[in-house]
């Protein structure tokens, strides 16, 4: 039996996401292969090469691989896909993007987010916000599987894995859709998904401003990734991207700093399985205090500063 | 053109569920349930595409029991123009619900189909992209601005990092999120005046759709609940716990 994994990329560099999806992989007692589909992209290919467990990348080169886009990267993956018994990517927006569409095309089920293999065929999954674990067994010939990161390991380079890279022919432009341009937030801050300390802003905050101004710091001192609730991100303080919740990032760093976050069980999924959770907030019954180990409630503003300062 | 809007019944997102106590299942006898709140994007996207003269019929579909008709109301009440239920009391997974639409797809030649990106209570994702899959349409996930121009769709989607912009050529299925629209408050008018639209019945063997499940739900159970910690009085000592304790900074 073997895999096959949906590599994350930006023809430049791996994503660090697409190293737990190998993790998940291996525990399905699969060899494991990676497709890395894009544009001038020779350079990814070579680093999954160097993961341990990987046995053989498949690079697949054209313009119309370059960006990602759903119709053609998937076309790619169901042309592959008779000779495999997993397909599988990480749980980010690309995956989710990508996988349903591969799944559908074979017909076959998806199972998402899976943090759990529990056998061959069988996984657990949370669902309705993570406050339920469901168990659930595939019958599909091709089980496709989305991954959630935070649930296994990042799979690690070994010394003298180098295992074969052979490059495909790239499937036909579906011409369905076409790329128009991307902005991503530039930042010298860790990413979300693979940071240690999170410092994570909600309402509390009241504008972007104060959102800045109060955590921004905190974050530098810490080396710490910036976060936030939908509520933040709702009211215009952050990015889209910064949300942490259920429909938004799943993280789970050692350490999370929740300011002025009320808790909402949508907000939880997104956090509870960090490590050690502090709460900072003025409302002592918020729900954000039934889950941090360590709480102080007060005035975020005058809380914030000290913390900064107290950690030198 | 026309657009269709899938919607589904779920347990409202306040509702905390339970497990029943054997495993089976979840208990969902006596909670509230809603319309999946991306599914409520959905719907008022396709009605102001249709108040802005860009559609000229907005389809709500849902696939589900017989108590769906109520969240189909909620659709007509924001405006949707006619619903048609495809009724089931079988669990309906991702790939059969996609099933389903691409049967109605083919029957009322959508221009746009736009769903939710995700339903609350399984937390899939699956199901717009697997449409798009089956009718060899684009797609346009997790969209947060979406205008429409000579034949195409044009959508800025939500990604790790920022966001994109794609062009996809209609037929096409958007999927909403979060900061697309904020849905309008179905007012009372509304929701006398949606009575009286016309909601048709169907079923998956009208459509002939084999809905089987092919994912066996062994068991559920709920995760190890985390318990709360301490509360502490400042900020010095905050950073002695995390220092000394948890060792984490």
């Amino acid at each position: 039996m073997t895999a096959l994994i949906i590599a994350e990329h930006d023809n430049r560099v791996l994503k660090a996401a697409s190293l737990h999806a190998v993790t998940a992989a291996l525990h399905c007692d699969t060899e494991v292969h990676i497709l890395v589909a894009g544009q001038a992209c020779a350079e990814v290919a070579h680093a999954a090469a160097a993961l341990t467990g990987v046995s053989r990348v498949l690079l697949a080169q054209a313009p119309h691989l370059a960006d990602g886009l759903a119709e053609n990267i998937a076309a790619q993956v169901v042309a592959l896909a008779p000779a495999y018994s997993y397909i599988l990517a990480t749980a980010t927006a690309a995956g989710k993007n990508v996988l349903p569409r591969v799944a559908a095309t074979l017909d076959v089920a998806q199972v998402s987010e899976i943090t759990k293999v529990i056998s061959a065929d069988t996984f657990e999954r949370p669902i309705y916000a993570g406050n339920v674990i469901a168990t659930v067994k595939s019958s599909d010939r091709i089980k496709v599987i989305s991954v959630r990161a935070t649930a296994f390991a990042a799979a690690t380079a070994g010394a003298g894995n180098g295992a074969e890279v052979v490059s495909i022919d790239a499937v036909a432009d579906s011409g369905l859709s076409h790329f128009m341009a991307r902005e991503t937030t530039s930042s010298d801050r860790p990413e979300l998904a693979g940071a240690k300390i999170i410092v994570s802003g909600g309402r509390g905050l009241a504008s972007a401003e104060n959102y800045e101004e109060m955590l921004a710091p905190l974050a530098d001192k810490l080396h710490a990734a910036l976060g936030a609730s939908r509520a933040a991100v709702d009211a215009g303080y952050v990015p889209n991207d910064y949300q942490i919740g259920q429909t938004g990032k799943v993280v789970a760093p050692d350490l999370y700093i929740a300011v002025g976050i009320s808790g909402a069980i949508q907000h939880l999924a997104g956090m509870k399985d960090s490590k050690v959770i502090v709460a900072i907030n003025k409302d002592e019954e918020a729900p954000i205090f039934s889950v941090a180990d360590y709480g102080i409630v007060g005035d975020l503003f005058e809380l914030v500063p000290q913390l900064t300062t107290a950690l030198g | 053109m026309k657009i269709l809007v899938a919607v589904k019944r779920v347990v409202d997102f306040n509702v905390k569920v339970r497990v029943k106590s054997d495993g089976s299942g979840i208990d969902i006898g006596n909670v509230k349930m809603s319309m999946n709140p991306f599914d409520e994007i959905a719907v008022e996207a396709a009605v102001r595409l249709k108040e802005a003269g860009i559609a000229s019929e907005v389809i709500a579909v849902s696939c589900g029991p017989a108590q769906a008709q109520e969240t189909l109301r909620t659709a007509l009440a924001i405006g949707a123009d006619r619903a048609i239920l495809v009724e089931s009391q079988d669990e309906l997974q991702p790939l059969a619900v996609a099933k389903l639409l691409h049967a109605l797809v083919k029957q009322e030649g959508p221009g746009l189909i736009i769903v939710g990106k995700q339903a609350i209570d399984d937390d899939s994702n699956q199901t717009g992209q697997m449409l798009a899959a089956l009718g060899n349409m684009p797609q346009a996930t997790f969209a947060s601005t979406l205008s429409i121009a000579d034949g195409e769709a044009i959508v800025a989607r939500e990604i790790d990092g920022g966001q994109e912009t794609l062009a996809v050529r209609l037929p096409a299925v958007i999927t909403t999120d979060l900061r697309l629209n904020t849905p309008r408050y179905v007012t009372l008018p509304n929701i006398m005046k949606a009575k009286k639209k016309p909601l048709a019945l169907s079923s998956p063997a009208q459509l002939g759709v084999d809905v089987a499940p092919r994912l066996a739900a062994l068991k559920f159970s709920e995760p190890p609940a985390r318990t709360a910690g301490i509360k502490v009085t400042d900020v010095a000592t905050l950073v002695a716990r995390l220092k000394n304790d948890a060792k984490v900074i």
